[in-house]
């Protein structure tokens, strides 16, 4: 392309790529609605959705043809800016985090020095998650108080409260993978990992089980799902998102899902070796030519996103709710001092090794 | 390029500070300063300083607001009134305000040499990483000062948890 100039079509190939990316994203958020309501369903010894389209394959369009007809009910004592726009702050937090999320192996379009397989490489990446999180807790914080109705407004505190202790618990468990990298770029981490496939991903070589799964339990806590999920215990108790409807309501909703795949995205990446193959460079002579190298990291990278979608589904549909007081406990006085100790030996290990 | 992020994100931060003063509800004042941090983390990063962004964002954007917005959601502030003000503030808050910025703005511009001046974006092409650079520091030459911030805060903690004990 010799007449743009370097920055055009820098800003091209960005637009498309956020493009593509947000529509995958999207899909993936209905998708995973409908995967989690087949799998729940199988687990309860039912069908689950199976009326619309082949095996219920179109439920996420008719869902989402439902929740846009329905009439927007909108109290009239709320604060209407805020209102409004809890719901926004909540969802585009949610999407924007997986832009620094690297799909593939890197990948540069012709001369241009643009990555294909991910939007933003930074150096920073890993902070840039966490930071786009804490900021995230904000849509529900004002979704509670702006509806003008004192139980949103406790659910709203219980789950900011929840969010943010379990978010200390969240960053300290990858100070290990970050330490052993060396690097908060993504695509560092994922580069550390990918010299013998899985024996070298953080979670076998990296030695860093302890590490995994205090992020995994962190994670459940931190996107308000099972077995935390106190934000929308529908038998129980009322959450922050009681008074929106609609459109609105559907935001709320597909934050949910969409913080779902990022968590599962940065466990991939994090702990099982990001877009690598399990078997390392065993098959390289056979798989590295052409469109098929390009491909194939990229379906790894899905098949492991997808397993660890599955064991968001198969926690729910096992484990019982925790209370709320019993929920704080574990996050304060289990998890935080086992990250931190995570954090001591890894950095003992490093020391001695090197 | 960078440019256009410090035009927008300045008048942005500047704009936010403003409706911070003329909002009458605290709700709204606390909002607008979340604004005004995460601006000044744009600009920080169009500085080349992206770890300072990331912490600004993650530590006072993320932490800090958020316990200032739980505070006035349970204290249940409500709307301040607006009253005319006091005509010795209008007098002398105007010219204050006018001759604080003047100073400010002699003494940095005058003193630019010594302070040292960057170029915006300058840093943001570098191959320098600013963690290892601000890591390097604050074990090595920084190491004292830092270790007895952190038992500051500590201290800090600690009074806080005696000042709550005596009320359980």
């Amino acid at each position: 392309m010799p007449h743009l100039s370097q920055f055009q079509t820098f800003l091209l190939l960005t637009i498309v790529k956020v493009v593509v990316v947000f529509v995958i994203t999207l899909t993936a958020v209905a998708y995973t609605v409908l995967l989690e309501r087949k799998f729940l369903g199988r687990m309860q010894n039912r069908w689950g959705p199976s009326r619309v389209g082949p095996f219920g394959l179109l439920q996420p369009l008719a869902d989402g043809i439902k929740l846009f007809l329905k009439e927007d009910m909108m109290p009239l004592a709320v604060e209407r800016p805020l209102f409004i726009l809890a719901p926004v702050i909540a969802l585009s937090c949610a999407l924007i985090s997986i832009s620094v999320v690297p799909f593939g192996q890197q990948h540069l379009i012709g001369q241009t020095g643009v990555d294909a397989f991910q939007v933003a490489n930074l150096n920073i990446g890993l902070l840039v998650i966490l930071g786009i999180t804490s900021v995230g807790v904000y849509g529900i914080t004002l979704s509670g108080w702006s509806a003008n109705n004192k139980y949103t407004l406790f659910g709203s505190l219980r789950s900011t409260a929840q969010m943010i202790s379990y978010e200390l618990a969240l960053g300290l468990s990858l100070v290990g993978v970050v330490m052993r990298a060396g690097s908060l770029s993504l695509r560092d981490i994922v580069n550390s990992q990918s010299h013998y496939g899985m024996l070298s991903w953080n979670i076998f070589g990296g030695l860093q089980v302890v590490g995994f799964f205090v992020y995994m339990i962190a994670a459940y806590a931190e996107t308000n799902r099972a077995p935390f999920d106190l934000a929308e215990a529908e038998s129980e108790i009322i959450g922050y998102h009681v008074e929106y409807s609609s459109m609105k309501f559907a935001m709320f909703f597909m934050a949910e899902y969409a913080n779902m795949i990022t968590v599962s995205c940065v466990a991939t990446l994090l702990f099982f070796g990001g877009a690598g193959s399990p078997f390392g460079h065993l098959f390289d002579h056979v798989f590295a030519t052409g469109i098929i190298s390009m491909i194939l990291p990229v379906l790894w990278f899905v098949a492991k996103v997808f397993g660890f979608l599955l064991l968001y589904i198969w926690v729910r549909a096992t484990l019982p709710r925790f209370r709320y007081d019993q929920l704080m406990g574990f996050g304060w006085k289990f998890l935080m001092p086992v990250a931190i100790l995570n954090i001591l030996a890894t950095a003992l290990w490093l020391a001695y090794r090197g | 390029m960078q440019l256009a992020l410090f035009l927008i994100f300045g008048v942005l931060a500047v704009l936010a500070g403003l409706n911070l003063l003329a909002q009458r509800h605290p709700i709204n004042s606390a909002l607008s300063l979340i604004v005004v941090m995460l601006s000044l983390a744009v600009l920080y990063w169009s500085l080349g300083a992206e770890f300072l962004a990331a912490a600004q964002v993650i530590v006072y954007s993320g932490a800090i607001m958020v316990l200032f917005l739980f505070v006035i959601m349970l204290l249940n502030a409500g709307e301040e009134v607006r009253s005319k003000g006091s005509k010795v503030a209008s007098l002398i808050g105007f010219p204050g305000a006018a001759a604080i910025f003047c100073v400010l703005s002699f003494a940095f511009l005058s003193e630019r040499d010594k302070l040292g001046m960057t170029t915006l974006g300058g840093d943001l092409t570098g191959a320098t990483s600013n963690i290892t650079e601000i890591s390097h520091v604050l074990f090595t030459s920084l190491l004292l000062p830092f270790e007895v911030t952190s038992i500051l805060i500590l201290v800090a903690i600690l009074g806080a948890v005696v000042l709550a004990r005596k009320e359980l």
